[in-house]
């Protein structure tokens, strides 16, 4: 620390570690999805497909999740219906 | 047996062929037989690196194809012995490469006698850069203190551990280095820059080097020099240092700290 940089802005100060929270989370929440097979994508969109034919919901609205535990996988599927009124008005 | 090393990264313009060229180079000063292959078809630009580009007369895929033997294709480096240099096509036919057709070309050199093999992989995640992996022993992670290199570094590593040959195939994993590049210990120091530690503990794979911002880089790819040769330089020592960790010699880290500053320098704040 030198003299000068006492009295420089203390805006920029340390940027370098709000790079480095900001990467530890979006690295592990994409190793988190890349560690999935190729074919959830693929089957998350057809799965919304049929759901839309029923209920008017976003993609982002179904998420599709494989959990793999040592002897079993799981696989999540979680889909925010909207509410009645919503759908009757709508 | 060949071994394999592909130098990649992802992100583009993070150093992957300045890199490809000091450590070939270095790997045939050290006295091993080596080819550095540009595997960027359509840019090709290790050749302007390397200071061959005037004698580039057949390329990469020539050789694929059947058009050229290895042997017309390579080019002999003038500066360095037991060096040698496999152009790049610069036809815009992205498909022009093939597993086969590389795996042909791969064991053609092996036969030949070549120790160690670069292959310098073009940016992205696309049919070049998997191709440039797929068959690799060793993987050289080139990555910038930076956010969108460190990130892109990570989807690489997570494409070598699933598409790689060795994946594939349920061999021992793809050995993976990293190799940080354009360090500047002093924006480190103001808590500009990522440290070291900061992308050692994101990506979590071994420290193969820290190649330190230095002018000689843009100095040696002007000349058409590989940067290693250039001894009087950080950047230059730094990369022979790489070569030797990478060949399993132990080597400090060097260049990581700002150089030591007089009183007054210190005082105003001036760099060195």
């Amino acid at each position: 620390m030198s003299i000068l940089d006492f009295f420089r802005a203390k805006d920029s100060e340390n940027s370098a570690s709000v790079a480095r929270e900001r990467l530890q989370i979006i690295v592990a929440h994409e190793r988190g999805r890349n560690q999935q097979p190729d074919y959830i994508a693929k089957m998350q969109e057809e799965i919304l497909e049929v759901i839309k034919k029923y209920i008017d919901i976003d993609q982002d609205q179904v998420t599709v999740q494989l959990d793999d535990t040592d002897d079993c996988s799981v696989l999540e599927l979680n889909v925010v219906l909207p509410d009645e009124k919503a759908v009757e008005t709508g | 047996m060949a071994k394999i090393i592909v130098v990649t990264s992802g992100k583009g313009g993070v150093g992957k062929t300045t890199t490809s060229a000091a450590i070939g180079t270095g790997l045939a000063q050290k006295g091993h037989k080596t080819i550095i292959i540009d595997f960027d078809v359509g840019l090709r630009n290790l050749d302007l690196i390397m200071g061959c580009e005037r004698r580039v007369v057949y390329d990469f895929v020539n050789v694929v194809k059947g058009e050229a033997s290895l042997k017309q294709a390579m080019i002999k480096d003038k500066r360095t012995d037991g060096l040698f240099i496999l152009p790049a096509s610069q036809t815009r036919d992205k498909d022009a490469l093939t597993q086969e057709g590389v795996e042909e070309v791969l064991k053609g050199l092996a036969e030949d006698g070549f120790e160690y093999i670069v292959c310098d992989s073009p940016a992205g995640i696309e049919k070049g850069a998997q191709l440039a992996l797929y068959f690799a022993d060793e993987a050289v992670v080139v990555t910038n203190p930076e956010v969108a290199s460190v990130r892109d570094s990570d989807r690489i590593l997570g494409i070598l551990q699933s598409k790689s040959q060795r994946a594939e195939q349920g061999d021992e994993p793809v050995g993976e280095h990293l190799l940080l590049t354009r360090y500047d210990p002093l924006r480190v120091k103001n808590g500009e820059m990522l440290s070291v530690e900061d992308v050692n503990d994101i990506l979590a794979i071994p420290l193969l080097g820290v190649i330190p911002e230095s002018q000689a880089v843009l100095k040696a790819s002007n000349q058409g020099i590989p940067v290693i040769l250039d001894k009087e330089t950080e950047a230059g020592q730094a990369y022979s240092d790489a070569v030797d960790r990478l060949l399993g010699e132990t080597r400090e880290h060097r260049f990581l700290e700002l150089p030591q500053r007089g009183f007054f320098r210190r005082l105003l704040g001036v760099p060195a």
